[in-house]
C-alpha cells in the first residue's frame, strides 16, 4: 500500500470565478477519507486563503497537497512578486491587494494570519522578483 | 424507526432506466442497476428532486390515504401555510379553513400559528447566543438532513428548535384531549404535507424522539376534494383563523429570516443552492451574518414536489393574502417556551466515507485516483452512476466492477478483435499448432460476442429513452 496521495492543481490567475475549486476538491476527499471534521475545516480555510491570494497576489502558481495517514502537507509555489515584509503581511487587516480586488471582496488581509490560524505548521519562502513557497501542515 | 427512513420511493415497474434521475441527484444516491434505478437510503436527503425529473413517474412520495381520518374519532387537521398559496384570488385564510372543517375534520390548528411561535423563541436565540451565530434555520427536514450527512462542522450552527408543523401538532393535541376528553390514540393529528420532506420527517425526525402528527396527507391529494367546500363556505366564513403576517411568511423562501427583524440574513432556495451556501460557509466565507434560512425547494415550501401550483406563483398569491393581516397574532407562552426546543442532538452521519476506518479510506481513496486515470472522464451516466469518480468509487466499494463502463468494454472488445486477427493470421492449414491456436481464437470469439451484447444493452438502453426493451 502506497502511503501518500499526492493532489497538483493549477491555479489560474485572475480567475476569480475558479478560485477556491482545489481547495473545494481536497475537502471533498479529506471528507470521504473520514478525515475528522475540524482537521477538514482547517485545511478547506487555510488552503482557500492561499488560493485565494495566489488568484489576486501572485499571478497563479500551483498547489501540491500530499495526504499521509497522519498529515496533510499543502505546498503553495508561485512565481510571483514575493512578499516584501512578511512581518507586515501576517498582521491581520493588512492588505496590498489592489482595489479592484477589494471591490470584489476579497483582499480584507486576512489571508496570512488564517493561513498561519488555521494550519499546525507553517513556513514561507520568499524571493522578491521570483516568487513565494508556501508550505501548511495540518496534522490529522 | 431506522434512521435513514424515506418517504421517496421507486415504482420498479415503471422505471425506464433513462438515467435523468441519477443526473439531478444532489447527493448523488441513485445508481442504474441491470436497467432499474436503486436508492441508496444512507445518501438520500428526501428532497424530491428525483420525483421532478423522472419523465416516467417512477418516483413518489409516500404518504397516507385521506381514508385514513375514519381510523379515529377526533380529527384536527394542520394546514401549513403553503397550503394558501395554491388558491387563486384568496383573500381569507378562514375560506381554507372552514373548508377543512366541511370536508370532515373536527378542527384546524394552523402551522402558521405554531410558527410565530418559533420565530419569537428564534429571535431569543439569537439574541442569547452570539457565539453560535450564524444559525441555520432547521425547518426544512431535507437540508437537516444534508448537514448532518455532508456538512459535520455545520452541525453546531443548526437552530435547536423544532419545526412549527411539531410545536403545531403538540399543542393541537394537548387542546384536543382537553377539550373532548378522548385518550390520544382516538385523535388523529394530520398534517397537511406540501413535501415528501416532512412526512419523512414525521416517520423518522431529527431533533426530537417521536412526532406527535400522526398523518400526513398531501396537499395535491387533498386539493380537489377542497375546492368545492370552499366554494360552499362562500365569501363571509367564520373567522377561526389566528395567524398573521409573520406566520404565512413561511410558506416562502425567506418569510421565516423576515420574521426576526434583522438585516443579517442570508436566504437560499433550491437544493443545488443550497449546497453551495453551505460549502461557502465551511469555508468561513460569511461575515457577520446571525441567520442562514435555506429551503430545499425552489421558492420556498410553495414549491414542495407534493404541491399543485407553480411555486413562482404561489408566492405571488401568498403576498397577496398576507397584505389584509396583521403582523403577528400568537405570542409565547410558558407552556410553548418549554416545547419548542430540540430535545436530542442531531449526529454526524458519516456516509459518504469510503472505507471503515481512515486507513481502509485512505487506501481507497488512492485506488479511486488509480480507477479515475483509467475512466473516460465523460461522465456519460451509461455505467448507472452519475460521474466516472462516483464508478471509480462505487467499484472501490464493491458495489460496481470495471467493465460497467461502456469505454472499458469497448476497449477489450478491440483487444480481443486484434488478438483474433493476429492468431487468424498464424493459422495454417494442416498445422498442429493451428488446431490449438484455433481453439483459442473461437473463445475470444465467443467473449467478443458476450461483450457486445453487454454493450448493446447499454447502449440501447440509452438510445431507447423511455421505451421497454428487456
Ligand atoms: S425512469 Fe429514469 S428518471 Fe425515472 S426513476 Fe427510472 S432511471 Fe430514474
Ligand atoms: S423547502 Fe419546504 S417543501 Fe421543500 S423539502 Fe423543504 S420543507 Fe419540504
Amino acid at each position: 500500500m502506497t502511503d501518500m496521495i499526492t493532489f497538483h492543481y493549477r491555479i489560474s490567475p485572475d480567475d476569480f470565478t475558479r478560485a477556491g475549486e482545489a481547495s473545494s476538491d481536497v475537502k471533498s476527499k479529506l471528507k470521504k477519507m473520514g478525515v475528522t471534521p475540524e482537521a477538514v475545516r482547517k485545511v478547506a480555510i487555510a488552503m482557500y486563503e492561499g488560493e485565494i491570494n495566489m488568484v489576486i497576489h501572485a499571478h497563479g502558481g500551483e498547489i501540491t497537497v500530499n495526504i499521509t495517514p497522519d498529515r496533510i502537507e499543502m505546498i503553495l509555489a508561485d512565481v510571483g512578486p514575493g512578499i516584501p515584509d512578511i512581518g507586515l503581511a501576517m498582521q491581520a487587516g493588512y492588505s496590498t491587494a489592489p482595489d479592484a480586488v477589494r471591490s470584489l471582496g476579497f483582499g480584507a488581509g486576512m489571508g496570512l494570519p488564517n493561513m498561519k490560524k488555521y494550519s499546525d505548521e507553517m513556513e514561507i519562502d520568499t524571493v522578491i522578483g521570483k516568487g513565494t513557497t508556501i508550505c501548511m501542515v495540518v496534522y490529522i | 424507526m431506522d434512521k435513514f427512513y424515506h418517504s421517496v420511493r421507486l415504482d420498479e415497474e415503471l422505471c425506464m432506466g433513462c438515467i435523468n434521475c441519477i443526473k439531478r441527484c444532489p447527493t448523488q444516491a441513485i445508481r442504474v442497476r441491470n436497467g432499474k434505478a436503486q436508492i441508496n437510503s444512507k445518501f438520500c436527503i428526501d428532497c424530491g428532486e428525483c420525483i421532478r425529473v423522472c419523465p416516467h413517474h417512477a418516483k413518489h412520495a409516500t404518504y397516507d390515504k385521506l381514508e385514513a381520518m375514519k381510523q379515529y374519532e377526533y380529527t384536527v387537521a394542520l394546514p401549513p401555510p403553503s397550503l394558501y398559496s395554491q388558491f387563486n384570488n384568496l383573500d381569507d385564510v378562514n375560506i381554507v379553513l372552514n373548508a377543512l372543517l366541511m370536508m370532515g375534520f373536527d378542527d384546524v390548528f394552523e402551522v402558521s400559528a405554531a410558527a410565530e411561535l418559533v420565530s419569537e423563541a428564534t429571535r431569543e436565540y439569537l439574541s442569547e447566543n452570539p457565539d453560535k451565530l450564524p444559525a441555520i434555520s432547521t425547518a426544512c427536514p431535507s437540508v437537516v438532513r444534508l448537514i448532518r450527512v455532508r456538512f459535520p462542522n455545520l452541525i453546531p450552527n443548526l437552530l435547536p428548535l423544532i419545526p412549527p408543523v411539531e410545536v403545531a401538532a403538540i399543542l393541537a393535541a394537548r387542546k384536543a384531549m382537553e377539550k373532548t376528553g378522548l385518550e390520544r390514540d382516538k385523535i388523529g393529528i394530520i398534517f397537511i404535507s406540501p413535501c415528501p420532506s416532512k412526512v419523512t420527517y414525521v416517520k423518522s425526525p431529527l431533533g426530537t424522539e417521536h412526532s406527535e402528527v400522526d398523518k400526513v396527507f398531501a396537499i395535491k391529494d387533498l386539493y380537489p376534494q377542497l375546492l368545492p367546500c370552499m366554494k360552499a363556505v362562500g365569501d363571509d366564513p367564520p373567522e377561526i383563523g389566528t395567524s398573521g403576517k409573520i406566520g404565512v411568511s413561511w410558506g416562502r423562501s425567506g418569510g421565516e429570516a423576515s420574521g426576526l427583524f434583522t438585516e443579517d440574513y442570508l436566504a437560499a432556495d433550491g437544493i443545488e443552492n443550497v449546497i453551495r451556501v453551505l460549502e461557502d460557509m465551511e469555508d468561513q466565507k460569511f461575515t457577520n451574518l446571525k441567520f442562514v434560512e435555506l429551503s430545499a425547494c425552489n421558492g420556498g415550501c410553495v414549491g414542495g414536489v407534493l404541491t399543485v401550483e407553480n411555486p413562482y406563483v404561489a408566492e405571488v398569491k401568498l403576498k397577496r393574502l398576507r397584505k389584509y393581516m396583521p403582523v403577528a397574532r400568537n405570542h409565547m407562552h410558558a407552556e410553548a417556551e418549554e416545547l419548542v426546543k430540540w430535545t436530542k442532538a442531531v449526529q454526524y452521519e458519516p456516509v459518504f466515507n469510503l472505507g471503515e476506518t481512515m486507513m481502509e479510506s485512505f487506501a481507497r481513496l488512492n485506488q479511486v485516483e488509480r480507477l479515475l486515470k483509467k475512466l473516460p472522464g465523460l461522465d456519460c451516466g451509461s455505467c448507472g452512476a452519475p460521474t466516472c469518480k462516483a464508478l471509480a468509487e462505487d467499484i472501490v466499494r464493491g458495489e460496481a466492477v470495471e467493465s460497467d463502463c461502456v469505454y472499458f468494454l469497448r476497449d477489450n472488445v478491440h483487444k480481443l478483435s486484434e488478438e483474433v486477427s493476429r492468431l487468424a493470421a498464424g493459422i495454417v492449414e494442416g498445422d498442429r499448432d493451428s488446431y490449438e491456436k484455433f481453439k483459442v481464437m473461437t473463445k475470444y470469439i465467443e467473449r467478443i460476442s458476450d461483450e457486445m451484447t453487454q454493450l448493446d444493452r447499454k447502449e440501447g438502453r440509452k438510445r431507447n429513452d423511455g421505451k421497454r426493451i428487456d
